[in-house]
């Protein structure tokens, strides 16, 4: 039987507000545990919540750009759960009356098709602490440090089929958050988690099946072996004759496998009520046109004009415009260059290079636009060859703000040779040290021509024009 | 100068006329609270309360401290958070628990030149009615120790009654400052939900409790308000209402205000006789003053109860879920349990006292998935009918007189042996704070046993200087809070 595997998506995303939702402490990730809070987010006797309106700031903007309807007035509740990191023993949430709903998201696939994700409901909430285990197994330490970092939760309709909508789904939403400025969506780091809801059905059918939920995913291709994994996993049970049961699983990176948590009998009751402690909220007009009006452009849009205004290949636009610092890089690069071909070509072969073989994160690139259009300067005028431009370059990219290019390049000696007496010189001693080659040629194997080129730039330190270099050899060869 | 012939405000005054010092006046109200025969205290501060003296004096001699309340001692209940005092909620589970911060009203205080002397004793958590439920053993009243002295604030009324203190803070969820005041007979009130910031009270019914004082006078009330009340940026349900000018509203002229008398109140089952003839009369001595006394209809009153439950144990559930062994206070010994869930049970089930885990069981279960509909959003439901329902009186009248409680103190052991009597006893005050509306209690006469009646009088919200005018001009008329218990 042909099956067809149905998804909804739950993405936590944590804001990148300066304090957190209830207090003033930082949001900083990192730091010695328990540094980064207080009495009122390691919920002490008698203190209070008092909601950072920033967040909802963020939140609504979120909201906005993944096209949903904003509940402007909207209330928080109370989720009650007993865990060591969650210090008032319930998490503020909103459940009846959440601030977002009803969106949508469209995507472009990996294999080029196009979907459309509806967004159930988006609403605010504050994260919890984090639980170290003592290497002995017998004590557990709390950190209270995330606890009350704002998240917003992001529920999608069970509208992916594939894992690469699920991908281009999380991709798109790290892109719309990052040009938006309200959060960095680093799945390693635990500011974007998504947890995926699961059933399988034979293809063709409308009804449902039984659905897991699995979490503990930490990155994108967690996420597509956690979905093959478990994929398959629901459908040989099916298939010999056992039923899925409604669960929580986890995934374990390490064992690649998911493994049952709780099961829907045993599902905590969380008894939501309506937080008492923070009145209800109200979003006005003018907030939400404010929002509207300060709404960057996103991927698509920049992407669309990046094709048409500077004459880039959709794929190569569409990789750049995905990232807000990519782009940054070669709008503001380009600015100063004008020359979208060349501060294209930089980018999809150095900068992509070291972003997918040394795990560069574009947000940490540190290349300045200024130094990235002198370089281009300088290759466009020939001063330097491609070859020696991409050692020039790399030195460039990992370099600090110290870095200069035209004291690198001259204190590496790697200006072009374009004397071409010295070419001459050099194409000639080859020629005479080679005769083997010399004889290889004379019988017809022109192909030899290139041991002939590569000597002669390894002597020349790759510094000369391999144009000129093959002219004057075809000249040489000719006089043989 | 003996400070117990004063009111706090007069205490102030000797103060800044340099009659009294500030140390001096905390060292007898020291004396009195460490001699106290009703357990109104759980926490006396000696060394912290002359050493703040000692400092307040100064800056009074200096005149950087000016206000009326400059210098004089006060007591808080022990719910209400205390930096570097013990906090216990009158609870096992707090254990020592000493806070690391102020509750904005210990702030507001201090800023004002308050000097504070101890906590004082209360129901376990503010739950119960007559401060029985105390892990630190019942407080008794002034006025026969045999009974009790209300609750929950029963230390805040006791101590002021019985000479242990001039004025007290107590905190009132369902009548916790307006019921002991009236048990005691000293003068306690509510305000206006949202008029004094909740940071640092230890929520009991977060959308019900709200701090306010307990003195011999609507007056002094008053000036604690001045100091006490006005938006918190700590505590996002407070109002934008003006902070001050309480003391000032207090003209002593009621004519024309209109009175409204409850005929369901004096219909209630229990309703003790004389106290009906005292509330009454009370309404009777502000009329001869030219207020206008009518009979009204309070139409839902047999549904304030099982609302008020309803909600306060709900919210009680969760706020009290934070006390859970992992972080501060009392944990389990560790024979007693194994793993983390038995933690959580052994410490809560040996932390939390009867009447506490009474009401986490019952909120638990109102909260449940399949009974919250049937329960806490019906509970919802009556609350808004409720707040309706007395914009309808307000619309024709200022105020509503009732009794603050059907009896005068019962004996001690009485109402916990009849919980469900006990429950019922709140139905005079439990609307107010449904409502989230101004209410006070002023002594207005005395049983045949010698107990004191209270008199209850409530506003429409934010109108709190209208309750406190309209005490105050009683007090003005009457001398019954000017008799003192004599403790035996």
């Amino acid at each position: 039987m042909e099956w067809e595997i149905v998804m909804g998506l739950e993405v936590h995303v944590e804001l990148a507000t300066k304090t957190k939702i209830f207090c003033s402490c930082t949001t900083e990730f990192g730091g010695a545990p328990n540094t980064h809070c207080c009495p009122v987010c390691t919920g002490m006797p008698g203190t209070l919540p008092v909601l950072n309106r920033q967040v909802v700031e963020y939140a609504v903007r979120a909201g906005l750009a993944l096209n949903c309807d904003i509940n402007q007035y909207n209330k928080f509740d109370r989720k009650n759960y007993f865990y060591p990191d969650l210090p008032k023993a319930y998490q503020i949430s909103q459940l009846y009356l959440p601030f977002a709903h009803d969106g949508k998201v469209q995507l472009h696939t990996k294999s080029g098709r196009d979907v459309t994700i509806g967004i159930h409901e988006i609403h605010m909430e504050e994260d919890a602490g984090k639980l170290v285990h003592s290497l002995f197994g017998d004590t557990t330490y709390p950190d209270y440090n995330r606890c009350g970092v704002p998240l917003i939760e992001i529920v999608s309709e069970p509208d992916f089929r594939e894992t690469e909508e699920v991908i281009a789904y999380l991709t798109k939403l790290k892109s719309t958050f990052e040009y938006l400025g309200i959060s960095d969506c680093k799945m390693e780091e635990g500011s974007m988690r998504a947890d995926v809801n699961l059933s399988v059905r034979p293809k063709g059918s409308t009804e449902f099946g039984t659905r897991t939920e699995m979490k503990n995913i930490n990155s994108l291709k967690a996420i597509e072996r956690a979905i093959a994994f478990e994929s398959k996993r629901q459908i040989e049970l099916i298939e010999s004759g056992g039923r899925v049961v409604q669960e929580t699983r986890r995934w374990d990176e390490n064992k690649e496998k998911t493994f049952a948590m709780r099961s829907k009998e045993n599902a905590q009751d969380y008894r939501y009520f309506p937080e008492p402690d923070i009145p209800p909220l109200y979003i006005t007009d003018e907030e939400l046109a404010h929002y509207r009006a300060i709404c960057p452009e996103f991927a698509e849009a920049k992407a669309a004009r990046f094709v048409s205004d500077l004459g880039l290949a959709q794929e190569d636009a569409e990789i750049i415009a995905g990232s807000k610092y990519l782009a940054r890089l070669f709008e503001e690069t380009n600015a100063i260059a004008n020359d979208p071909a060349e501060v294209r070509y930089w980018m999809m072969t150095q900068v992509l290079y070291f972003m997918n073989e040394r795990g560069v994160q574009a947000e940490d690139i540190k290349l300045a636009p200024e130094k990235f259009a002198q370089f281009i300067g300088i290759v466009k005028a020939g001063r330097i060859n491609r070859q020696v431009g991409k050692q020039v370059f790399e030195s460039m990219f990992f370099g600090d703000d110290s870095f200069d290019v035209e004291a690198y390049i001259k204190e590496h000696d790697l200006e072009i040779v374009d004397d071409k007496s010295l070419i001459e010189e050099t194409i000639a001693a080859v020629i005479a040290e080679n005769p083997k080659a010399v004889e290889q040629y004379k019988s017809g194997q022109t192909k030899i021509c290139g041991f002939f080129v590569g000597q002669t730039m390894k002597r020349l330190k790759g510094k000369a024009d391999p144009a000129a270099v093959n002219a004057v050899l075809a000249e040489a060869l000719k006089k043989l | 100068m003996d400070i117990f012939q004063m009111t706090a405000l007069e205490c102030g005054a000797a103060i800044r006329d340099g009659k009294l010092t500030a140390v001096e006046a905390a060292e007898q109200v020291l004396a009195a609270a460490e001699a106290d025969k009703t357990n109104a205290y759980i926490t006396v501060c000696r060394e912290q309360a002359l050493a703040r003296a000692a400092a307040v004096q100064a800056d009074i001699e200096s005149g950087r401290l000016t206000g009326p309340l400059a210098g004089v001692p006060f007591a808080i209940k022990d719910n209400i958070c205390t930096k570097g005092v013990k906090t216990t909620a009158a609870s096992h589970i707090l254990g020592d628990f000493t806070p690391v911060y102020n509750a904005t009203v210990m702030d507001r205080l201090e800023a004002a030149g308050a000097v504070t002397v101890g906590k004082l004793n209360m129901d376990e958590f503010a739950m119960g009615s007559t401060s029985e439920t105390s892990y630190y053993g019942p407080t008794k009243n002034p006025w026969d120790l045999t009974k009790v002295p209300g609750g929950s604030s029963g230390g805040a009324a006791a101590s002021v009654a019985a000479k242990s203190t001039l004025i007290s803070l107590g905190s009132d969820t369902g009548g916790s400052i307006r019921q002991p005041a009236s048990y005691c007979g000293v003068t306690g009130f509510k305000p206006t939900y949202g008029t004094v910031s909740r940071f640092g009270l230890i929520a009991y019914a977060s959308s019900l409790d709200q701090i306010g004082p307990v003195a011999r006078t609507a007056s002094d009330c008053a000036a604690v308000m001045d100091v006490i009340a006005g938006k918190d940026p700590m505590d996002g349900t407070t109002l934008d209402t003006p902070a001050a000018g309480y003391l000032d509203a207090l003209t002593g002229d009621i004519k024309g205000l209109r009175i409204g008398i409850p005929k369901e109140c004096y219909a209630t089952a229990g309703l003790d006789p004389e106290v009906a003839a005292k509330t009454r009369a009370a309404a009777e001595t502000l009329a001869a003053a030219g207020a206008v006394v009518e009979e009204i209809s309070m139409p839902f009153l047999e549904y304030v109860i099982p609302a008020y439950y309803i909600i306060a144990a709900a919210e009680a559930s969760s706020n009290l879920s934070r006390f859970d062994g992992v972080k501060y206070g009392f944990r389990a010994s560790k024979e007693d349990y194994s793993g983390l869930v038995d933690m959580y049970n052994a410490t809560r089930s040996e932390g939390f006292g009867t009447e506490v885990k009474k009401r986490i069981l019952l909120g638990t279960f109102v909260l449940s998935s399949g009974y919250y509909d049937a329960y806490y959003r019906k509970a919802l439901r009556v609350k808004a009918v409720i707040k309706q329902k007395f914009d309808e009186i307000f619309a024709g009248y200022d105020l509503i007189l009732c009794p603050v409680a059907p009896t005068t103190a019962p004996a001690l052991g009485k109402s916990l042996a009849d919980p469900m009597a006990m429950y019922l006893s709140d139905i005079f005050t439990v609307s107010v704070n449904i409502a989230g509306l101004p209410g006070i209690s002023v002594p207005c006469g005395f049983d045949k046993s010698g107990m004191p009646i209270g008199v209850q009088l409530i506003g429409k919200a934010l109108a709190d200087k209208t309750v406190l005018n309209a005490g105050h001009a009683f007090q003005m008329l009457t001398d019954y809070h000017k008799q003192f218990a004599e403790v035996k």
